[in-house]
């Protein structure tokens, strides 16, 4: 039977602003410049958005002070912080209020000028019984994670190392992104230690950046300018918030999420285009690509050996360049929806701005966003298509 | 017990730190199930009974996952962050010392004992 929420969301509007450094600008400014351009894309006035959805690590109330500064008064809004997944969840939050009746238009927004503002910004607690050892999160929570991953699967630090080449390899294709120079296997493990067994070059960066997405129902999207991309299928899990509580260090709630989603879309891994997936660190990409069911678990480090996610390989994953290479303001999911969403209007004839050739990949019907919040936390994973894709 | 007496007086963080301070690593136990808990809860997860009651921790563990936090010379210098798996079955973050950072490997058997950072009480593990 199909899924009641499959295809009730169409993405009409899309933009980023600010990506990389935006001295002067603050978090909130790059926000509104985001909706601004994505309601433009959309051809859509910003008085018809009556849902607003928004989380940032600037605001404790994102979605309430997004809605003074640009004056809209929402019927329906969250601003749920489940970290960088917030924005996957956010979709499916929005399709159920379309599909309710609630709304008519939804926005969902994020923005940050950490980079410009002194570096990486969080509004986390101190993590209660983890605070006193000092750990430096989420770094810590990750190197802890590929500690245990490398050990149980015998895969190396080389093994990384290929993850953040493939991003950069897409970089090399995508202007937008922050980091475009050259990199080797042997820069990364050549990189200055930072948590063991994380070295600079398998951490993301720190930029600035904010996205907007505009969501309508199906019947309203028909007509708009650029052609609409559905919300197939989105499912969230989350089981610890400290790393300390994460029942296996090596298997994340994508394993559950991933499934979820995939039922909800009708679609089955294989059916996908590209992936998008959360690439805070190295580590992510292979933990993501095992538990959403590319190959099983601990299998990565062969699955993404000679080049497969890279440009050109067999699997394109993060064509942006992803958070280790394009943009990461701290809370990087809406980028990774935007990329996702993007592919596929490329493929659609839309004109999305140039690449290097390959930089769009072609006949992209099918994208997957898969967010990730917190320490390996809450994930949460979008399923996007084309409209001969429903 | 009653549950008014159960949620009744200091939580169970300030319970722990209390024990810490007399130097004693305290954890629960879920009185219906024997299940050991850490960090210190307010009913026993999962189950959802108000059930849990003190033991003093055996002290053994296994380191699980670690770390090596780079810190520069002048700031104090490198420092270990592990995850040990405690033999009473929960999982805790932990500081093993005694040994290098960098030599402190997953599945290495350690004991624990209360000890400081910084002023602040802590449970350190070194090998055993």
């Amino acid at each position: 039977m199909t899924h009641p929420l499959r295809a009730k969301a169409a993405c009409v509007g899309l933009a980023t602003a600010g990506c990389g450094e935006s001295p002067g600008r603050n978090a909130m400014e790059l926000m509104a410049e985001a909706v601004h351009g994505a309601l433009a894309d959309a051809q859509i006035p910003l008085h018809e958005v009556d849902g607003l959805f928004a989380a940032t690590a600037f605001h404790s109330m994102a979605a309430m002070s997004l809605a003074e500064h640009l004056g809209v008064h929402p019927s329906f809004s969250d601003g749920s912080n489940i970290g960088g997944s917030s924005f996957m969840a956010h979709a499916l939050m929005a399709a159920m209020a379309l599909e309710a009746g609630l709304i008519n238009v939804a926005v969902i927004a994020y923005g940050s000028n950490q980079r410009t503002a002194g570096g990486f910004k969080s509004i986390s607690e101190p993590m209660p019984f983890e605070a006193v050892y000092q750990p430096r999160q989420p770094l810590t929570a990750y190197a802890l994670a590929a500690s245990r991953y490398m050990h149980q699967f015998g895969a190396t630090r080389a093994d990384l190392a290929e993850v953040a080449v493939a991003a950069r390899g897409w970089a090399q294709l995508n202007p937008e992104a922050f980091t475009r120079n050259p990199l080797t296997l042997e820069d990364v493990l050549a990189a200055r230690m930072i948590s063991d067994p994380l070295g600079k070059l398998d951490c993301c960066l720190v930029t600035d950046g904010a996205a907007a997405i505009v969501l309508t129902k199906p019947d309203r999207a028909k007509d708009r300018p650029k052609p609409p991309v559905y919300l197939l299928g989105a499912a969230m899990e989350h089981h610890h918030r400290m790393i300390s509580a994460m029942p296996d260090l090596t298997v994340t709630a994508a394993a559950k999420s991933g499934p979820r989603a995939f039922e909800m879309a009708g679609y089955k891994p294989a059916d996908m285009n590209t992936l998008q997936l959360y690439d805070a660190f190295t580590i992510n990409t292979l933990l993501f690509l095992e538990d959403l069911g590319y190959c099983a678990k601990g299998e990565a480090k062969g699955f993404i050996a000679g080049g497969r996610i890279a440009p050109g390989g067999e699997t394109p994953v993060n064509t942006n360049g992803g958070g280790l290479s394009c943009v990461h303001p701290g809370m990087y999911g809406l980028f990774v929806t935007i990329e996702a969403i993007r592919q596929i209007r490329a493929s659609l004839g839309a004109d999305e701005g140039p690449r290097e050739p390959g930089g769009w990949i072609d006949d992209v019907k099918l994208s997957l966003a898969h967010g990730n919040g917190g320490v390996l936390s809450s994930q949460v994973t979008s399923i996007w298509g084309a409209g001969d894709a429903i | 017990m009653t549950t008014t007496e159960y949620f009744s007086g200091p939580g169970p963080e300030a319970q722990f730190k209390a024990f810490m301070a007399e130097g004693k690593f305290m954890i629960q136990r879920s009185a219906a199930s024997g299940h050991h808990v850490f960090y210190p809860r307010t009913i026993t997860p999962c189950s959802g009974t108000a059930d849990l009651e003190w033991v003093e921790a055996s002290g053994d563990g296994t380191v699980y996952a670690s770390t090596v936090t780079r810190r520069r010379p002048e700031q104090g210098g490198d420092y270990n962050i592990a995850l040990i798996d405690l033999a009473e079955g929960p999982r805790m973050m932990a500081r093993v010392d005694g040994v290098a950072p960098n030599q402190v490997t997953i599945g290495m058997r350690v004991k624990a004992r209360v000890g400081e950072i910084d002023g602040e009480t802590a449970v350190i593990w070194s090998p055993a």
